[in-house]
Formats: structure tokens, C-alpha cells, sequence
């Protein structure tokens, strides 16, 4: 579990900056391992690890998705992580290179408490003053103490996404819901916070059962979290991060029916036309309101001259996704939409093969959680004993909503 | 270019020495600048270091960072520097103080490293935290430059005192360090893992960050707790990890649980609970970003062979989403074959057919095969899949179409005699083959179904026009099918069978295949009845799980959960430290045992074989020798060796110890009768041998059984043995045409004769012998018996006999004792005249029984004896007089064996 190096490299393959932490492996193999990747980009076949001798590269593609969250860090140092920031602020980047890892080991990667003591503007800083904060190497090493709020105020985003497959045939093959409950933390001091859900494991423990409860299935939290205390009696306990910080995400399994049903016809008449009709149901409660609905719905890639019929709302043709964008602003539960769609084919047939994208449904939901999940209090205890408000909102949204077509 | 360079370096030296601290700062930014961007600035370093005496904090980092960089290249001017580390690690700044320790740690100069030690003592003790975790890990550093000066300095105590630091921060990177270290002295108990020990890890476990909780975590993987008891305390304090944000913490619990499982009684309630606490954590690992889940998978992949039941509920988070990445993809397709199962077969089968229709090729490549690996493993599917499949060749998209047909050869074979009626279907698709794998298949399924298809002949005849542009494989195959087909319907296909033998034979460069089709139409031409035997023979059931890792490999990679072992499926050694060489042993078990009676000697033979039964050769580990063999062997052998060495190594002179590494590159194409996907993994087999002499004198009989031990089929193309002493080589190649089953054992007689061309060997009767397969060519020597090769005409007459024996120079005559017998002499002339060593005379000298004696060899060599028997006394003399003296011991050695029988 180390590493050996972290190089960062430009679009062409060069190196902007690298750090070599262990002097195990020869800095030149870098230049292998981007033709590599160029040779298997070609075929196809990329892949987020590859080696090549005895270099081992993970690539970092997607620069939210790092085992080393280092590119997490440079994005809140530089506000946006790209070449030139990289080269303008090289100084900062090897201080941070230097204090994220050490001999390969992960240290510090909060950049928050890095940003304590690596400063973009270190020269301007008294020297005496740079002391290292206690909070690396405390066990609270997430939050720093000295901090001032003239109003102490949690804000609580209970945030649920549903994921969703169905078949063409209409059966749901897969639905979960991942929730996150994300804090926004404007506390003084040193805060002890405990947070109560109506998590089902916890009215079982206690022998409370009147009122709706949620089963999780599984629970992540923020390292602030004690976990021990949550495995032995489920209390949520925990010194806040300051900030925003994602407190927790779980994950919940029971099948819940799609809050929007979509029914599709898509006829394709070869050489001559396609024909598109798309119901949508809302199915959720009448009082609640979707917002700002998107329905995807794939065309074949050569089709042309689009002609659209919507009940609500509007539709779009996207010829550079192959896609109808059927928008709708707002769509009250219980209600069932139509659009039709018309679209020509060109009488040359295309010979290329096209995939079966899904139907994608994108939406929100305020004011609302698929699953039921509520906050039922969050205590919050201060040495010095102040009063702090906490505030909560509920939200259901779209996660990976997909409806398979028939055609 | 060059003189801007040095008009550059110029500048800044003068730079560097100025005056003002500001400029020297932003001089010092310009040299770090250039050396980012790969300019060489090393001719500055006098200058930079003398910039180090600063208390600028950010100065000095730069500086620091320049030294890292060149102090490799300018050793002894590092040297300027140590006076500076060493004033630093006093410096009332903690951070400076840290910094210097690491940035100490980062030079690479040998003889700097000594005057570190103090600082790094005193750092070690410093008061603040931020600094002692950084001399921790310092310590590894050095460790890798100087490990001995590490060790006699003391500074590994230090490090163990630190693993009871108040600080959870500092025992997280002394743990770190302490496992890193342990990685080069894999035998030494470095960490100290005892109950006390592992108490405070387990504490440090709660409090310290997330990336200090997988130091700990990984340490505790390596514990290896002293009961049940004791797993499951652990077990109990870090399933509370699997709830950590930080998906890293996630699979290293997942890795100590899993490892601990093992530990557990199975049918206790705290196991089940715990395997159902380790599915979900699991499952929201894939709702991480597509690396993240592609991570996930690959160390899943690995959970579901080992413990199946963890996820087996779990089937529907593995379905492919349409914006998937293809690794994901594939990844997720992996398992849900290895996870189907009667209960969700329905399902699988729908989700898969679905993916068949896809465009990405790969993809729907996968889908395809993975239909048909249901229909293997779940065998109330197999008709489901087989219609599901004739639904996709409908589809007469090309690939689909090949792919299709590849598996469902391996229906048949797994299915004989069930789905045979949709082989017309099949013939269809005949034309669009294009691709060896599925043009081979075919031309299989034709062949092995002859007899039910009418125009077989017509079908394998329209290949053979383009025979010598197909692949080897196909080439090889259509050989087979033809000679099938032939014995299936032999009036009218003699023609054809006779046009593919003589392509194969007398057209063909390729050695494989003439050897092949000469088999063939020796066999055909010898005895059609056997050649019906053995062509069209009963072909074992393939098994189910075919690319399972090997179990040993699997529970290694079960250890390395979390780390990039288990993302690749291979131990560490085996892409780390590439430099040096493989660490895999490769294991060939090679066994000499006797297997026939049927020479006088057969007893004696049995008896001195039998010594050997069980040691195997082993191959010293890490020796470049079989670096060949391995590789073809697909590497993970290692702990295939385990427990079945036990027996020992080392044996007696009768075990082939020597094993030469294979150069003949490996041109064998798979069996004629197709090997169903295979991984190439656990490939192993046992072959034992035993020798008899035939009636013929000098003409012996090799008799070789072959036992299958690997999951999949072994094919035994042919069998080669040479001693070059004797001109021992065999009269015909042997070939083995059905494919071997695991554990299934096949005896197989070649005769030897001794025409050969003749060289000396040492030992004299060393037999080397090759071993050809599907696999690679596999070398090996093992003892002959010297008796195999004393001729019936070894009786001299008396007289030659007495004449020889003054001939022979008394240099020449060696004196051997053979201890503990009890025979009379009529009895031991009795039992070495049954191994063809003829007593002449017997006389009696004051009341010993002198025996004289001769013996020839296959070569020609006569050897006289004379063997001295003194009633009473169980110790014989034997004295030998031979012209060719080094003989003599072995002789003496059969004496020996024969009498002590």
C-alpha cells in the first residue's frame, strides 16, 4: 500500500510535474505508459490500471475518481485543476506532493487542514507564525479548534437519488435508492453533534416502533463519524468537519416503484421513417411536483427532419447525441404525459451497427424522500453552550434512471 | 540552444549569490522551475545549498526539493548539506524539523546517510507528533538505502516502541514503516504481532485517519490470531470499518474479515452474520465512480470464487448499464456467470442475450461465450442457452455467429448426444467462418458428428482446398476430422483421407502436424481397429469452471485484497520487482515407479523403484532456469508445490532430478479434439516410468503412465528418451491421442533399443527424456537400472574368462563389500544369472565359496566378478575388473540391489 510516484501530465503525455517518493522505479517509464494508453485507447480497451515492466500506472481519467484524492486537493487549491494552474503554482503543488505522501505513504489528504499550512502566498506569512496545526496528527484531524460563528447554524440536506433499470418489456430488473445526507457546518468551537434518523435497526434496539422507520442497507459515513459507537447501539455522534462536508450516504434496496413510468413505441420503418410515442407517468403523490424533467429518448443517428407533438413541455432533437430531449418544468404526481415524435430515414441504408441506448429520465423531487427517511433530531453540545439552529431539506432525484427500448 | 542554457545557468548563479534574500528566493524558483520542465541545473548545487541557511520556510523547501533531485548525481557535495540537516532537526519549528527529517530520508547517498543517524535518533524522540511520524517513516527510507546500518543503529526498536505511541497518527506510520521493512525480511517477526500489540493497533484503529486505519488494517491481515476466539474479537472491532466513507478502508477490512473467516466455525451464528455484514459494503462500493468500480469488481471477482454465498443474493447489481465503461463491462459479466446459479439462470440468460445484441464487439464476444459457460455450469439451463444461441446465429451477425459456435462445441462435449439435432443449423453458417476458432470448432463438430451428417465429407472437403493457408489449429483439427470421418465411412472417404495425410505429411513444413498425420497413417495402416480405438475413443466431460484461479493463487490474492495484486489477479513478485525474475516455482511432479513383472528382474526393480515413489523434482525457487517452462505454464503455480512435496526432495539416484529448461518455443497448437477454454492455469501432470528388459535381450521396453492433475485436458503428443551412454533411443515415437482428465492415468509402453548414437553421460545410465505436449516440451532425466542393459549372451567361456582377467591391468580391478546378505551361493547365482550375470566357476578356498562371473553389455563391455562368500559372514567381496572402469560402480550397485531383493 504505497506508491512510488505521482506524475501529472499533460494531454500529450509530457510531465507537468512529478514527484518520485521512493526511487524504486525509472522515471522514464512514464513515457512508455502514455503510449501504452494511446495504443490501447485505439483497440478500445482502456483500462484504469496497466503496467508496463515493472511500472505500475492507475490512470486518473475522470478527475473525481482518484485512489489518491490528491486531485481533489489541487481542484480546491486552484480552483480548477488544468495545465497552466499546475504550472503557474508548481512551488505549491510539491509542497503538497511533499505532505500528501510521504515515502509513498498516504499522510494528510483533508485540504482543509493542508490549506492551514501550505498557503498559495507562503512568503508573505510571518515565519514564527507557520506552526504545524494539531489537528494533522490529533484524532480530531478534520477540524481545527479556534473557529467563530457569530450564529451557530447546521444546514442538512437529506439528498436520496434512485437508480433504476427496466426492461424493455416493462420489468423493473434493478432499483435502489442511494441516499447522502450532506452538513453544512457554521458552528463555533468544538461542536459534539448526534444526529437522529428513523433507521429501522435503531427503533428495533430501542423497542420504539410507532412511526414509519427506514431499513438501510448499508451506511458509510465521514471519518468523523465514530463507527464503533454506530456498529454497538446505531448513534450517529460525531465533531463536524467545518463546512460542507457529506456526512453519510447509504443505500437502500427494497423496490420502490418508478416515481416516473415511461411507456415507448418507437417504430422504425426502414428507408422511410421513424415514429416515437413516449407516455410518462408520474408515479408519486399528487401533492408533490417533479421539476425540471428531462426524458431522453435515443434516435438512430441518420435520422433527419424531426417533428414533434407534446401534451407539456417541449421536445428537442440533439443530433449530436442522437437523442430527443423531451423537457418538461414541472410535472405534478399522478398526471400522464404524451409526446410523439416523427423523424425521416434516409433510403440508403446505414450499414453501420448501432446500439440500443436506454431511455434516461432525469428529475427532481423537493420536499420529499423516496424511502421515507426523516431526521428526527440533531443535538448539538458545545462547551461553551450555545444554541445552534439545525435546518433540514429533503430531495428525491433522478440517479441512474434507465428504461431499455424495444427497437 | 546549449549556449542560451549556459547563458541561463549563468544568470542564475549570479542570481542565487546575490545579496537580497528575495532575489536569492526567486533565483532558487527559476532553478526549481527549470528542473521541472527537465533542464539540467546540477552545476548550480554549491550555490543552492548555499541557500539552505535560511528561515524561510518556503525557501527551504525549495531547496530541500532540489537536493532530493541531485544529490544522487553530485554525491559528494551532498555531503555540504548534511550540516545543515543536522542543524534543522533542532530547529524550534516542528514543521522545519519534520521537514528535514524527511527531506533526509529522501537522499539516496550512501555515505551521507551515517551522519543522519543522531538527527534521526533525536527526531524520533522529538515532542511533537508531526515530527516522531515523520521519523518513523524515515526510518523505512533509510532502511532501503543502508538496511544494515538501520538495523545495528537500533532504529527498528524505536520504531516497535513507537507502535505504543500516545499518538494514533504516529503508531499508523510506524506500522507503515515496520510493514514495509518486513516486505525484504519476509521470515523475520519484525511487527512482533502478540495479542498486547495488536490490542493497541486495534485501539489506534478508532482514532486515526483514514489512510493510517489501512496501515493498520493491512498489518492486521498478517496476524494470525491463536484461536477462533481471538478472530473473532478482531473481527468483531473491525467490522465497524466497513462503514467508512474512504473505500480503501472498505476492501482492507473486507480483506481482514475474509482472512479471518477462514479462522472461524462454519456453522457458527457469528459467521453467517459476519457474511452478511460483508455484502453490502461491497455492493455501494459500486456506486462509485467507473474506476472505483472497476477496482471493486476485479477484488469482488475474487470474493465470489472464494465465498460465493457472500453475494449470491446479489446477482442484479452485477446487470451491465447501457453507459457502463467496457472494463466495467466486461468485469461485471465475469461475475455474474461465476454467480449464476439455478435459482436466477432466467434472469442471467435474459440479461445476457440482451448484451449479445449490443455493438460493442468485445462485449457481445463475452455475452456470447458466457451463454454458453451457463449452459456448462447450470445444466438445467442447457437448453434454454442452446435455443438462446440458435436464436443468435439467426441474427447471422458475423461475430455472434463465431462466437456462438465456439461454445456450443463445448455444449456437445459437456452435453454428448442431446443437442446434436441442430447441427443443420449449424452447417448454414459454414461459409461466413472466418475465424480459426470458429472455422476449427466447426470442422470438430463435423468430424465428431460424421456419422449424422450426410454431406460431412463434401463440408470437410471444401476446406481442404485452402489447407495449407488455414492456421495450424485448423490445419491440425481438419486433420483429426477427416481421419474421423474416414473410420466413420470408410468406402467413401478413403480418397479424402488420403489427400489430407499426404498435405499434412508430405506437403507441410510444419513439424507438428507431419508428426501428426504420420501417426495417423501409421496407425491407419498398421490396424484400423485399434486406430478406431484410439480416434474415436470416449471423450471425458468437460469440467464447469474452467477459469477459476487456482486455489493457493486465490488465497494469496485474498491477502492482497485492496492493493493492485488483487486488481491484476497476480501475486506482487510477479509485476513488482520485475528485475528479479519470476518467483513462481514451477512444479512438474515427475514419479518413477515400477508398473510391470514381467522380466526375471521385475522384483528386484520394483523393489529398488519403489525406494523413489513419491519424491518429486522440485525445481529451486527464483533459478532463471525455468523461467521458460513457467511462463508457458502461465505463472501461479507457486503453492502448487504445498503440501504435496511434503514427502521430500532429495531422494534416492533412481529420481529425475535434473530439469533442463525448455528452449523448443512452444508450436503446439491445442488438441485435435478441441481443449475447452482453457486458462492455462494449474496445468500439471504426474508421470512415472518404469523399464523391463523384453525377451530380446538388449531391447528394452519403456513403460510411461501419465497422470492427469489439472482441471483441464493434457494431451501427450510424444515421448522421447535418449541415454547417450548406451545408444538407448526409442524404436517409435509414442503418442498419446485421447486428452488426459485430471487425476485419470494412462499407461503407455515404448520400445527402447539401443542403435542410438552414443555419448558418455554422467551418471552412466542417466535417461533423459522429453515429454511433448499441448503445452510446452518438458525435459526431465531420471536412473535407468544398469541391469536393463546386461546382454543374455554375457557367459564367457573359462578359459577367455581367465585370460581376460590377466589381460585386464590390476589398476582396473575395484573391490566392493556388500554388506548384510544371507544367501547361500547357489541362490545368489541363481538370482544373478535371472539378470543375465552368468556364473563361470565356483570354487571353494579354505571353506569360501569363490564365485567367478561375467557380464556383457548392450555396448559390448565385458565385466568379469568375482565374488568371495565366507560362510558365516553376511559381508560378500566383490572384486570387478572391467576394461572400462567407471563401469564398475554401477555394476556393483545392481549387485547389490539384485542380492539384497
Amino acid at each position: 500500500m504505497s506508491a512510488s510516484a505521482v506524475f501529472v501530465l499533460d494531454l500529450k503525455g509530457k510531465v507537468l510535474i512529478c514527484r518520485n517518493y521512493k526511487g524504486d522505479v525509472d522515471m522514464s517509464e512514464i513515457d512508455h505508459f502514455f503510449s501504452l494508453l494511446m495504443l490501447q485507447e485505439e483497440e478500445g480497451l482502456v483500462c484504469p490500471v496497466m503496467s508496463h515492466g515493472n511500472a505500475l500506472n492507475v490512470t486518473l481519467r475522470n478527475e473525481r475518481a482518484s485512489p489518491v484524492p490528491c486531485v481533489q486537493v489541487f481542484t480546491e487549491y486552484f480552483k480548477e485543476l488544468e495545465e497552466e494552474s499546475i504550472q503557474d503554482n508548481f512551488v505549491v503543488v510539491y509542497e503538497l506532493l511533499d505532505e500528501l505522501m510521504d515515502f509513498g505513504f498516504p499522510q494528510t489528504t483533508d485540504s482543509k487542514i493542508l490549506q492551514e499550512y501550505i498557503t498559495q502566498k507562503g512568503n508573505k506569512l510571518e515565519v514564527a507564525k507557520t506552526k504545524v496545526p494539531t489537528t494533522v496528527t490529533n484524532a480530531v484531524s478534520w477540524r481545527s479548534e479556534g473557529i467563530k460563528y457569530k450564529k451557530n447554524e447546521v444546514f442538512i440536506d437529506v439528498i436520496e437519488s434512485i437508480n433504476v433499470l427496466v426492461n424493455a418489456n416493462g420489468s423493473v430488473m434493478s432499483s435502489d435508492i442511494v441516499g447522502s445526507i450532506k452538513l453544512k457546518t457554521m458552528l463555533s468551537g468544538m461542536p459534539e453533534l448526534r444526529l437522529g434518523l428513523n433507521d429501522r435497526m435503531l427503533f428495533a434496539l430501542t423497542g420504539r416502533d410507532k412511526g414509519k422507520s427506514v431499513a438501510m442497507e448499508d451506511v458509510k459515513f465521514h471519518q468523523c463519524v465514530r463507527l464503533s459507537r454506530f456498529e454497538s447501539d446505531r448513534t450517529i455522534s460525531f465533531i463536524p468537519p467545518d463546512g460542507e462536508s457529506e456526512l453519510m450516504s447509504y443505500r437502500i434496496n427494497t423496490h420502490v416503484k418508478p416515481l416516473i413510468w415511461i411507456e415507448s413505441v418507437i417504430e422504425k420503418f426502414s428507408h422511410s421513417r421513424v415514429e416515437i410515442m413516449v407516455k410518462a407517468k408520474g408515479q408519486f403523490k399528487k401533492q408533490s411536483v417533479a421539476n425540471n424533467v428531462e426524458i431522453h429518448v435515443p434516435v438512430p443517428s441518420d435520422a433527419d427532419s424531426p417533428k414533434f407533438k407534446t401534451s407539456t413541455g417541449h421536445a428537442k432533437y440533439v443530433p449530436e447525441k442522437n437523442l430527443v430531449v423531451w423537457s418538461i418544468k414541472s410535472f405534478p404526481g399522478g398526471k400522464e404525459l404524451l409526446m410523439r415524435a416523427h423523424f425521416g430515414l434516409p433510403s440508403v441504408e446505414n450499414h453501420e451497427l448501432e446500439g440500443r441506448p436506454p431511455i434516461t429520465v432525469r428529475f427532481e423531487i423537493p420536499y420529499f424522500t423516496v424511502s421515507g427517511i426523516q431526521v428526527r433530531y440533531m443535538k448539538i453540545i458545545e462547551k461553551s453552550g450555545y444554541q445552534a439552529l439545525p435546518w433540514v431539506r429533503y430531495i428525491t432525484q433522478s440517479g441512474d434512471y434507465q428504461l431499455r427500448t424495444n427497437s | 540552444m546549449l549556449l542560451s542554457v549556459t547563458g541561463e545557468i549563468f544568470e542564475l548563479k549570479a542570481e542565487l549569490n546575490n545579496e537580497k534574500k528575495e532575489k536569492r528566493k526567486e533565483a532558487v524558483k527559476k532553478v526549481i522551475a527549470a528542473m521541472t520542465v527537465g533542464k539540467d541545473v546540477s552545476s548550480l548545487f554549491p550555490d543552492v545549498v548555499n541557500c539552505m541557511q535560511t528561515d524561510n520556510l518556503e525557501l527551504k523547501k525549495l531547496v530541500y526539493l532540489y537536493l532530493m533531485n541531485y544529490a544522487k548525481s553530485q554525491p559528494d557535495m551532498a555531503i555540504m548539506a548534511v550540516n545543515s540537516f543536522v542543524k534543522d532537526c533542532e530547529d524550534p519549528n516542528p514543521l522545519i524539523r519534520a521537514l528535514a527529517v524527511r527531506t533526509m530520508g529522501c537522499i539516496r547517498v550512501d555515505k551521507i546517510t551515517e551522519y543522519l543517524c543522531e538527527p534521526l535518533r533525536k527526531c524520533l524522540k522529538d515532542e511533537d507528533p508531526y515530527v516522531r511520524k515523520t521519523a518513523a517513516v524515515c526510518v523505512a527510507k533509510l532502511h532501503d538505502i543502508n538496511a544494515q546500518m538501520v538495523e545495528d543503529q537500533g532504529f527498528l526498536d524505536s520504531l516497535r516502541d513507537l507502535i505504543a505511541d500516545s499518538n494514533p497518527m504516529v503508531v499508523a506510520n510506524a506500522v507503515a514503516a515496520l510493514s514495509e521493512i518486513s516486505e525484504s525480511h519476509p521470515n523475520s517477526n519484525l511487527l512482533d504481532l502478540n495479542p498486547q500489540n495488536i490490542n493497541k493497533l486495534l485501539t489506534a484503529l478508532n482514532e486515526c485517519t483514514e489512510w493510517g486505519q489501512i496501515f493498520i488494517l493491512d498489518c492486521l491481515s498478517n496476524y494470525n490470531p491463536k484461536d477462533e476466539r481471538e478472530a473473532q474479537s478482531i473481527c468483531e472491532r473491525v467490522t465497524p470499518r466497513l462503514s467508512h466513507a474512504n473505500s480503501a478502508v472498505v476492501l482492507s477490512a473486507v480483506k481482514v474479515l475474509m482472512k479471518f473467516l477462514e479462522l472461524l466455525p462454519k456453522d457458527s451464528d457469528y459467521y453467517n452474520t459476519l457474511l452478511k455484514k460483508l455484502s453490502p459494503p461491497l455492493v455501494t462500493l459500486l456506486s462509485g465512480e467507473p474506476e472505483v468500480q472497476y477496482v471493486a469488481l476485479r477484488n469482488i471477482n475474487l470474493i465470489v470464487q472464494k465465498r460465493p454465498e457472500i453475494l449470491k443474493q446479489e446477482i442484479k447489481v452485477f446487470f451491465v448499464k447501457y453507459n457502463d465503461p467496457i472494463y466495467v463491462k466486461l468485469e461485471k459479466l465475469d461475475i455474474m456467470i461465476r454467480l449464476a446459479s439455478h435459482a436466477n439462470i432466467a434472469q442471467v440468460l435474459a440479461e445476457l442475450k440482451e448484451y449479445a445484441t449490443e455493438v460493442d464487439v468485445d462485449f457481445v464476444r463475452k455475452a456470447v461465450r458466457a451463454i454458453g459457460r451457463c449452459a456448462i455450469k447450470v445444466e438445467q439451463s442447457a437448453e434454454r442457452c442452446v435455443s438462446t444461441l440458435l436464436d443468435l446465429i439467426q441474427t447471422k451477425v458475423n461475430y455472434v455467429v463465431q462466437e456462438a459456435i465456439v461454445v456450443i462445441r463445448d455444449i456437445f462435449r459437456k452435453y454428448p448426444n442431446k443437442y446434436e439435432s441442430i447441427i443443420a443449423t449449424l452447417c448454414e453458417n459454414l461459409d461466413s467462418l472466418d475465424e480459426p476458432d470458429a472455422r476449427a470448432a466447426m470442422i470438430w463438430i463435423v468430424g465428431e458428428y460424421a456419422e449424422r451428417i450426410d454431406n460431412a465429407d463434401e463440408l470437410l472437403e471444401s476446406f481442404l482446398e485452402g489447407f495449407h493457408d488455414e492456421s495450424t489449429q485448423v490445419q491440425l483439427t481438419l486433420l483429426t476430422a477427416i481421419v474421423k470421418l474416414f473410420l466413420k465411412k470408410p468406402s467413401e472417404t478413403q480418397e479424402l483421407v488420403q489427400q489430407v495425410l499426404s498435405l499434412a505429411t508430405q506437403d507441410s513444413d510444419n513439424p507438428d502436424l507431419r508428426d501428426r498425420g504420420y501417426i495417423y497413417w501409421r496407425l491407419l495402416s498398421t490396424d484400423p481397429v485399434t486406430a478406431k480405438e484410439v480416434v474415436l475413443s470416449e471423450k471425458p466431460l468437460i469440467s464447469e469452471e474452467t477459469d477459476l484461479i487456482e486455489p493457493t493463487l486465490l488465497d494469496e490474492l485474498i491477502c492482497h485484497i485492496g492493493s493492485l495484486a488483487s486488481v491484476y489477479h497476480k501475486p506482487p513478485n510477479a509485476f513488482v520487482e520485475g528485475s528479479h525474475g519470476i518467483h513462481h516455482n514451477c512444479i512438474l511432479m515427475l514419479i518413477v515407479y515400477n508398473t510391470g513383472h514381467y522380466c526375471p528382474s521385475g522384483d528386484l526393480l520394483g523393489d529398488l523403484l519403489n525406494l523413489d515413489l513419491g519424491p518429486p523434482v522440485n525445481v529451486p525457487q527464483g533459478s532463471s532456469m525455468q523461467i521458460g517452462a513457467v511462463d508457458l505454464l502461465g505463472g501461479g503455480l507457486d503453492s502448487l508445490l504445498g503440501g504435496d512435496l511434503g514427502g521430500g526432495v532429495g531422494g534416492s539416484p533412481a529420481v529425475g532430478q535434473n530439469f533442463i529448461p525448455s528452449s523448443v518455443p512452444n508450436t503446439f497448437a491445442p488438441s485435435p479434439t478441441p481443449a475447452a477454454l482453457s486458462s492455462g492455469l494449474n496445468d500439471l501432470f504426474e508421470l512415472s516410468s518404469g523399464m523391463s528388459i523384453a525377451t530380446g535381450g538388449y531391447v528394452a521396453s519403456k513403460t510411461v503412465s501419465i497422470t492427469g492433475h489439472y482441471v483441464h485436458m493434457f494431451y501427450c503428443l510424444y515421448f522421447f528418451c535418449c541415454v547417450f551412454s548406451f545408444g538407448v533411443i526409442p524404436t517409435t515415437p509414442l503418442a498419446m491421442h485421447t486428452p488426459l482428465m485430471p487425476s485419470q492415468s494412462i499407461d503407455i509402453s515404448l520400445p527402447l533399443n539401443t542403435i542410438g548414437p552414443v555419448m558418455k553421460m554422467d551418471p552412466l545410465n542417466n535417461l533423459q527424456v522429453a515429454v511433448k505436449n499441448n503445452i510446452d516440451v518438458f525435459y526431465f532425466s531420471t536412473l535407468i537400472p544398469l541391469s536393463v542393459f546386461f546382454v543374455e549372451d554375457g557367459k564367457m567361456e573359462r578359459q577367455v574368462f581367465l585370460a581376460t582377467w590377466k589381460d585386464i591391468p590390476n589398476e582396473n580391478e575395484l573391490q566392493y563389500q556388500i554388506k548384510d546378505c544371507h544367501l547361500n551361493a547357489d541362490t545368489v547365482s541363481g538370482k544373478l544369472q535371472n539378470n543375465n550375470i552368468y556364473t563361470i566357476a565356483k570354487r571353494n578356498v579354505e571353506g569360501q565359496d569363490m564365485l567367478y562371473q561375467s557380464l556383457k553389455l548392450t555396448n559390448g563391455i565385458w565385466i568379469l566378478a568375482e565374488l568371495r562368500i565366507q560362510p558365516g559372514n553376511p559381508n560378500y567381496t566383490l572384486s570387478l575388473k572391467c576394461r572400462a572402469p567407471e563401469v564398475s560402480q554401477y555394476v556393483y550397485q545392481m549387485y547389490d540391489a539384485i542380492l539384497k531383493n
